[in-house]
């Protein structure tokens, strides 16, 4: 059975930008060992000869028109950011020097 | 940036090295929104005002396939002859770089739209070169980065990045060839054959404008060198974002020159990406690529599958526009001109202007003749493309029909064109406002002659003599008293006529 720890779901709601409680990190650490368990039951059935389902539903060609849609104001679509500058979102250094 | 980097001539190079070419073309889709959402892809917009959640990779926003996105795929596959998936599916490409929101790019992996196809291409002195075709297939362009606080606005030595996510999400096809091989010293010369026919055929689909100054169409250039009668093919390097023909050429060639200085002197190449620099044409290092990168590539599970019913492939195959080859070929028949002259109109960006200056009503001399003439020259002058100039092909054939009923001579008709460029208006418009049509009031026509006759007796009498060829003379003068606006052939037969002699 895998485990995941405390500490892993910390490091997971960092890496996805979440605040958890210490209550909640607790609770999505036996969630989340429950869900991983299912998962691994799958891999044991799911042998060579069976082909991973990628699409559950028998579904093609769902498409749109190519109408333009409203987008979101540029406040809106920074409202979300931890930096911005110049309208911009502002990440952090991405290469150090040469 | 001075890096010096050994090279060896391109003669040597080839005496003992054979090229071995992989081209990577991007094109950005000219649709009105984005491949998997409803923004608008229009340029010009206020930074980061053309997202939604879904381009922006918020939680739970979901994308749908943009329908002409997909139709322009299945085109541009079917005119680079290429097959058409049955059913195809997207693949996330994932990679961690702030120009994607989503931490993947959503693309296709091993189930591409289209796939084994070939384009011929021409060289310049009339060689057919077949490029095979691997594959074509759909994804997104990114966001645009700005690099701050380095000197030059490089990414090296920047302090911080931001981010505009408005071309987060536009519509690429990726058009990848197979191995070029057999092209030998043309390799170069066929690299940029292949991107420039592309091009017209991307432009002829009417799916992209695919002008590469602009970026909606940018190219890679793999390539490696193996020892002449060989088979196996060496390391090859990458070279990213080589954006113009020329530059194509010429990053191909210089990759040539400078694998020959590493191989000849028992060295290796290094697989990796390489900057192309335009100023001087050369390439410099960039990442290093072991091996095949991780991406970790998997179906996308929010885009169900495509499946392009054969029906509509059939449709579109059959809607297919002549192709730039067949098409180049048929006018230049059509107009009785050489391959050379063809090329040069070609490369003027005329042939599409002549063409509609000539379904406009007008010649087709007199349409090559303004177009690679006057028009020509203007827009040097003003460094814009033909089509870029403030006159339109109907203004051309009516000032070439002006022309042809003796209502302007060429001196005229010069002039009413550098009216029109001007914003002065339409030709009969500016003709009307500067007054320049041809004399052809015979009375004041006649009455000239007669003036010129009389001012220059001993050229008359000459011709009186039987030198006809001093008419010139007179004819110089009237024009000169019309300020230009005579018909020249006409005024030279009054003159003869007053002077009684057969023309």
């Amino acid at each position: 059975m895998p485990g995941i720890t405390r500490e892993e779901v910390a490091h997971l709601a960092r890496l996805a930008r979440l605040e958890l409680k210490d209550e909640e990190l607790d609770h999505f650490a036996g969630q989340l060992d429950d869900i991983l368990g299912a998962v691994a039951r799958v891999s044991e059935v799911a042998d060579q000869d069976v082909p991973p389902t990628s699409h559950p539903l028998p579904l093609t060609n769902v498409m749109r028109a190519d109408e333009v849609r409203p987008s979101l104001t540029p406040e809106q679509a920074l409202s979300g950011a931890p930096a911005q500058e110049q309208q911009r979102f502002k990440v952090p250094q991405i290469l150090g020097e040469d | 940036m001075t890096v010096t980097t050994d090279l060896v001539s391109y003669e040597d190079a080839l005496a003992s090295y054979d090229p071995v070419m992989g081209l990577e073309v991007h094109v950005e889709l000219g649709t009105r929104t984005k491949m998997f959402c409803g923004c608008s892809t229009a340029l010009g917009a206020d930074a980061n005002a053309q997202t939604c959640p879904t381009c922006l990779g918020l939680p739970g926003s979901l994308p749908v396939v943009n329908a002409t996105g997909v139709e322009s795929a299945i085109k541009i596959g079917l005119a680079l002859n290429c097959e058409i998936a049955e059913w195809c599916r997207f693949a996330r490409k994932n990679y961690f770089y702030p120009d994607m929101p989503k931490n993947f790019q959503t693309s296709q992996y091993d189930e591409p739209i289209a796939f084994d196809g070939y384009l011929d291409v021409q060289l310049e002195d009339g060689e057919v070169f077949r490029v095979e075709i691997e594959r074509a297939h759909m994804e997104e362009d990114t966001g645009k980065s700005t690099h701050v606080g380095g000197a030059t606005g490089r990414i090296h030595g920047a302090s911080h990045s931001l981010l505009d996510y408005n071309r987060a999400g536009i519509p690429l096809i990726e058009i990848v060839t197979k191995p070029i091989e057999g092209a030998g010293e043309r390799a170069p010369e066929v690299a940029k054959a292949y991107v420039a026919e592309l091009r017209e055929v991307i432009k002829s689909l009417g799916v992209s404008e695919a002008r590469m100054d602009q970026g909606q169409m940018r190219c890679d250039v793999n390539l490696s060198l193996r020892p002449n009668g060989t088979k196996e093919f060496g390391t090859r390097s990458e070279t990213k974002n080589v954006n113009s023909l020329r530059s194509v050429e010429r990053a191909a060639r210089f990759e040539i020159q400078r694998h020959a200085a590493v191989l000849s002197t028992g060295g290796t190449i290094v697989q990796e990406t390489r900057h192309f620099h335009e100023d001087d044409g050369s390439t410099t290092s960039g990442r290093i690529k072991d091996n095949a990168e991780d991406y970790r590539y998997f179906p996308e599970p929010d885009l169900v599958p495509v499946a392009p019913a054969r029906e509509w492939v059939e449709e579109l195959r059959a809607a297919l526009p002549e192709m730039p080859r067949v098409r180049r070929n048929r006018l230049r028949e059509e107009w009785g001109v050489t391959e050379h002259d063809m090329q040069s109109m070609l490369n003027a960006g005329a042939v599409d202007p002549i063409v509609a200056t000539i379904d406009a009503g007008a010649p087709a001399d007199q349409a090559r003749k303004w177009w690679m003439g006057e028009l020509a020259r203007s827009a040097n002058e003003q460094g814009k493309a033909l089509d870029e100039l403030a006159i339109t092909p109907a203004q051309v054939a009516r000032v070439a029909a002006l022309v042809a009923a003796g209502d302007l001579n060429d001196k005229l008709a010069r002039q009413v064109i550098e009216g029109v460029l001007a914003g002065e208006g339409d030709p009969d418009t500016v003709v009307e406002k500067r007054g320049l049509k041809v004399v052809s009031d015979e009375g004041a026509l006649t009455a000239a002659v007669e003036e010129a006759i009389a001012g220059n007796q001993a050229i008359a009498d000459k011709i009186r003599g039987g030198k006809v060829a001093a008419a010139g003379a007179l004819v110089g003068a009237v024009m000169k008293a019309t300020r230009g606006q005579a018909d020249a052939a006409r005024v030279k037969e009054l003159i003869l006529e007053k002077l009684g002699v057969e023309g």
